[in-house]
């Protein structure tokens, strides 16, 4: 059995048990990082000495005798927007290429009273702006099914440390599907909690509005446990919900007897790959003989929710990004005067994709546009909430495609933006209304990568979603299929 | 043709809460440099604001001292241009739904009364503040920026263009300024900042209502640069008119040096300010219970309060005026009659000797050496004639001297006026034996000769007796 290839609730047992020493598993992760990360490209930044660091205090505290907690020992890793105290945070940017940040995001707080091992930062599209993580100032990560596709985005980093077994679980941050469309192309478990369940405090905001800390994990059960370390109140937060914290792991119960089940016409879009559309229907059979109920239903301006979001999610960023001016932090290009300056590194050290984002979110909020777009916007998305707030009338859970193709080549959307974009069009919709999602592996394309299905849920609903997600990842085995790396594999 | 000129004034005024508007940082003046500083108010990738509620509950405060509307539905906003004093690029402030709105307050000019309108008061966050090398951020090899003022919190009390001359505008401001310090949310110092303004002065024909091209002076801060801004420009656009030129819209800076304002930047250069929705605070929604509470909580307004001067106290309008305009004078006032002092005579006490101490050694009235205490008991003591004004005279520069009780004072100094008529008699007797010119002056007809009678009668009871006694006295001596 190689242990990196294990769940965390498994090696936590493991722990407990004395089978293994969190050094042991530590060293064992660190070694498969040494055989593939040359392959999969998943970090900007490996914190090894830390790490091992944190296993020992681990072992000696099971030598003493001490409960462990459920993270205690179990390597993971962070996406490179979670501001790290003294370790790097570049946003996978070249204007942030030596910003170590003076304080912990409020998630890095809460997962250090949890003690895991931080093995370090992972790769991510630049600002989290992509969907294949293509768009890293430093270099493309891959993905670990196929060397030759990607990963996904914009947490792709993180989707592929898992996927590759050198990270047993890490977090994402999903604006437009940046969790659940890179855990779909790279066959793992990857939610978006609900907008507020998690503290943004310490995520480099791309668009406030739509951006979501979460699990991006090997199965259902990691992701429950991970999202317990993580959720709460933040009085840093406005944004951040008040609502009180189940424990998630009690959610984990295979029964969906008479869960109603919504299926929209509009998420099975047309240019669908056909092998996608195959697994979704299947997995939907499969929900209908585990016992749940399956009703069609209507979400009727899902059509509009790609123009919405990219308009929204621009103007956010455009305003969020003004910060990096090369004045007190971050990298500077010396110019004449100091608006030289400013525009000599902006111009010169964010990526093609973060300047496009910029200026179409100019644009939309610029005199004379700014009702015609971006109060457009904002009046569809509440369109959309609607959409999903009168579904959920009448289903308890909505499943859909997480995204309408398993991963492709890398460089074959990359010159089409627009393209790229469409991409989103089945978790956009979630992000604009704020809701949770999850995506579970459920079967693979004629080449063999990983297909995602994706649950949706009211607000505040993790636990149904997991309950959900995980009576059917329990009906299959998919969850237990690694990824198989080539060359040096140990 | 005649002119008038339309004034309109956006006043911005730091507010005293201890901590920032968006982070826990301190906002105390004075600081070493970058010290009152923290990841949020640094703007450090991440970080994100929490509205601090007593700069809401400022603000509405602010909002019902000026009889604004308090809207139940507020947000905040991102106002976006780059300058290296605003760490985000983006100053968060109010645009669409602002805290407070359609307020008014009426001021006074050369006894007419105006009523100056309000269009809206918002809360925002102030800059930092840049540092240098050369005299601007365009002739310096460089520059450096203090971030201790960066998320200071803001009022801009933004008016309608209801002044129509520079004294107009400076009683508005002074008024505001007033309004803030009673109910206690600005220090309300210039010299430190706290309260700066945003003017734009138009000209138009007399009689006439079509607004004229104003132009905006940025960041006066002193009184007299606001007049003094204000006269320039009146006469400036004056003589554009009447050489028959146009008014360009811009944006001028007052040069107090030199006196003149100089243009800094046009129409055309103007920012587009891009404003857009705070996604990372959700809205102020206020209760008609909260701003009731907060309604309850403001003192007594200056036109309140002078209104109750010149009604229940008889002050003139005038010195009710002079004494309501600082918060801080008129709790002096109020803590000088409280044990039975005469209004009257404690204005005029603190309006004269009192004002002309403080004036002369730089002091304020909080830190005046004779507490308003002592300042009623003294002028009790008049009241009662145990000493004359001229003697309370001594007794007051004793006091500013020493911590001494006004009693104390005079029965130390033996200064209680001398009463008892045979004593005064006495000094009279001797007054009248030893001056026999001024005596048959008086009695040969010349009535003014008793002044010099009564001035020896005064020196001799080194200024005790009382001078109605005085008069009195000699005057029944001379005609016997
Ligand atoms: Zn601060």
């Amino acid at each position: 059995m190689k242990l990196y290839d294990q769940p965390a609730h498994v090696l936590h047992d493991m722990l407990v048990n004395k089978e293994i020493t969190a050094t042991e598993l530590t060293q064992a992760v660190l070694a498969r990082m040494d055989a593939v990360e040359d392959e999969v490209g998943a970090y900007l930044t490996q914190t090894r000495d830390t790490a091992l660091q944190q296993a020992a205090q681990t072992d000696a505290k099971i030598a003493r005798g001490e409960a462990i907690a459920f993270l205690e020992g179990i390597p993971g890793a962070l996406k490179d927007n979670i501001c790290t105290k003294g370790v790097k945070t570049t946003c996978a940017s070249k204007i942030l290429e030596h910003f170590v940040p003076p304080y912990n995001a409020a998630v890095v707080e809460k997962l250090q009273a949890a003690n895991p091992v931080l093995l370090g930062k992972t790769n991510m599209d630049e600002f989290a702006m992509g969907g294949s993580t293509e768009n890293s100032a430093y270099h493309p990560t891959h993905n670990p099914w196929n060397t030759e596709c990607v990963p996904g985005g914009s947490s792709g980093g993180s989707a592929a440390a898992v996927a590759a077994g050198m990270a047993i679980w890490a977090l994402g941050s999903d604006t437009g599907g940046s969790i659940r469309q890179p855990a779909s192309f790279c066959g793992v478990v990857g939610m978006k909690p609900t907008y507020g369940r998690v503290s943004r405090y310490g995520l480099v905001a791309y668009a406030s509005s739509l951006d979501q800390i979460g699990p991006l994990t090997r199965d259902v059960t990691d992701c429950a446990h991970l999202l317990n370390v993580i959720a709460g109140h933040d009085a840093m937060d406005s944004t951040s919900s008040a609502a009180a914290v189940p424990d998630y792991t009690k959610a984990l119960v295979q029964d969906v007897k008479g869960l109603k089940i919504g299926l929209p016409k509009e998420y099975f879009v047309k240019g669908m790959d056909a092998d996608v559309e195959k697994a979704i229907r299947t997995a939907i059979e499969q929900f209908r003989v585990l016992g749940a109920e399956i009703i069609d239903i209507s979400l009727p301006h899902t059509e509009y929710a790609i123009s919405t979001y990219y308009l929204i999610a621009p103007a956010e960023a455009a305003t969020n990004l003004e910060r990096y001016d090369g004045v007190s932090y971050g990298e500077r290009i010396d110019g004449v005067d100091i608006m030289e300056m400013m525009t000599n590194t902006r111009t010169q050290k964010f990526g093609a994709e973060v300047k496009r984002r910029i200026m179409i979110g100019n644009y939309a909020l610029s005199a004379g546009y700014y009702d015609a777009y971006y109060l457009k916007a904002l009046k569809v998305r509440t369109l959309i909430q609607q959409d999903y707030a009168k579904a959920f009338e009448t289903v308890d859970v909505i499943v859909a495609p997480t995204a309408p193709t398993p991963a492709f080549k890398i460089g074959s959307m990359i010159s089409d933006p627009l393209q790229m974009y469409l991409q989103d069009v089945c978790t956009v919709p979630l992000n604009l209304a704020g809701l949770p999602g999850i995506s579970v592996p459920c079967g693979y394309s004629n080449q063999h990568m990983p297909i995602g299905l994706q649950i949706i849920g009211k607000p505040l609903a993790e636990e149904t979603l997991l309950r959900t997600a995980y009576t059917y990842e329990q009906s299959q085995s998919f969850h237990k299929e690694m990824a198989v790396l080539g060359g040096k594999q140990a | 043709m005649n002119y008038e000129a339309v004034i309109g004034l956006e006043i911005h005024s730091e507010l005293k809460t201890n901590t920032k508007i968006f982070c826990g940082c301190a906002t105390s003046f004075g600081a070493e440099q970058n010290t009152h500083v923290c990841p949020v108010c640094l703007g450090l990738p991440g970080v994100l604001p929490v509205v601090n509620k007593r700069v809401v509950e400022f603000a509405i405060k602010a909002g019902l001292a000026t009889n604004c509307t308090i809207n139940n539905y507020s947000k905040f906003d991102r106002k976006n241009y780059y300058y290296p004093d605003l760490p985000k690029n983006f100053q968060t402030s109010q645009y669409d739904l602002p805290i407070a709105e359609h307020g008014y307050v009426d001021i006074e000019v050369d006894g007419k009364t105006k009523r100056i309108r309000l269009t809206r008061i918002h809360m925002e966050e102030d800059a930092g503040k840049l540092v240098h090398s050369g005299t601007t951020i365009k002739d310096s090899a460089t520059s450096n920026v203090d971030y201790n003022r960066t998320g200071v919190p803001l009022l801009e009390i933004v008016s309608e263009p209801d002044m129509s001359s520079a004294a107009e505008a400076r009683t508005y401001m002074e008024k505001v300024k007033s309004i803030l310090e009673y109910i206690d949310v600005s220090n309300c110092r210039m010299e430190q900042g706290n309260l700066r303004a945003d003017l734009n002065v138009s000209l138009r024909p007399v009689g006439t209502t079509e607004l004229g091209t104003r132009t905006e002076m940025k960041n006066i801060n002193s009184f007299k640069a606001l007049e003094d801004a204000i006269s320039y420009e009146i006469e400036r656009q004056t003589e554009v008119l009447e050489d028959g030129g146009h008014i360009v819209q811009e944006t001028r800076t007052w040069d107090p040096a030199r006196g003149i304002t100089l243009s800094m930047r046009s129409k055309e250069e103007a920012h587009d300010y891009r404003y857009m929705p705070e996604p990372d605070l959700p809205p102020i929604v206020t209760t008609p219970e909260q701003i009731e509470r907060y309604r309850q909580e403001l003192p007594e307004l200056p036109d309140a309060r002078q209104a109750r001067l010149t009604g229940q106290y008889g002050l003139s309008a005038y010195d009710a005026a002079v004494i309501t305009a600082s918060r801080q004078l008129a709790e002096y006032f109020d803590a000088v009659i409280v044990d039975g002092a005469d209004p009257k005579l404690a204005a005029n006490w603190i309006m004269g000797d009192l004002a002309k101490n403080l004036n002369a050694e730089g002091k304020t009235i909080e830190d005046s050496p004779v507490e308003a205490k002592r300042l009623g008991a003294m002028i009790l003591l008049i009241s009662k004639g145990t000493i004359s004004s001229k003697i309370a005279k001594k007794v007051f520069e004793e006091m500013w001297k020493s911590p001494d009780d006004p009693e104390k004072i005079v029965k130390d100094k033996g200064l209680v006026q001398i009463t008892d008529t045979k004593a005064i008699e006495a000094i009279v007797d001797a007054v009248i034996a030893a001056n026999p010119k001024p005596v048959a002056d008086y009695q040969g007809g010349n009535k003014k000769a008793i002044g010099a009678l009564v001035g020896q009668v005064m020196k001799q009871s080194k200024g005790k007796a009382n001078p109605a006694m005085v008069n009195q006295l000699l005057a029944a001596r001379l005609e016997q």
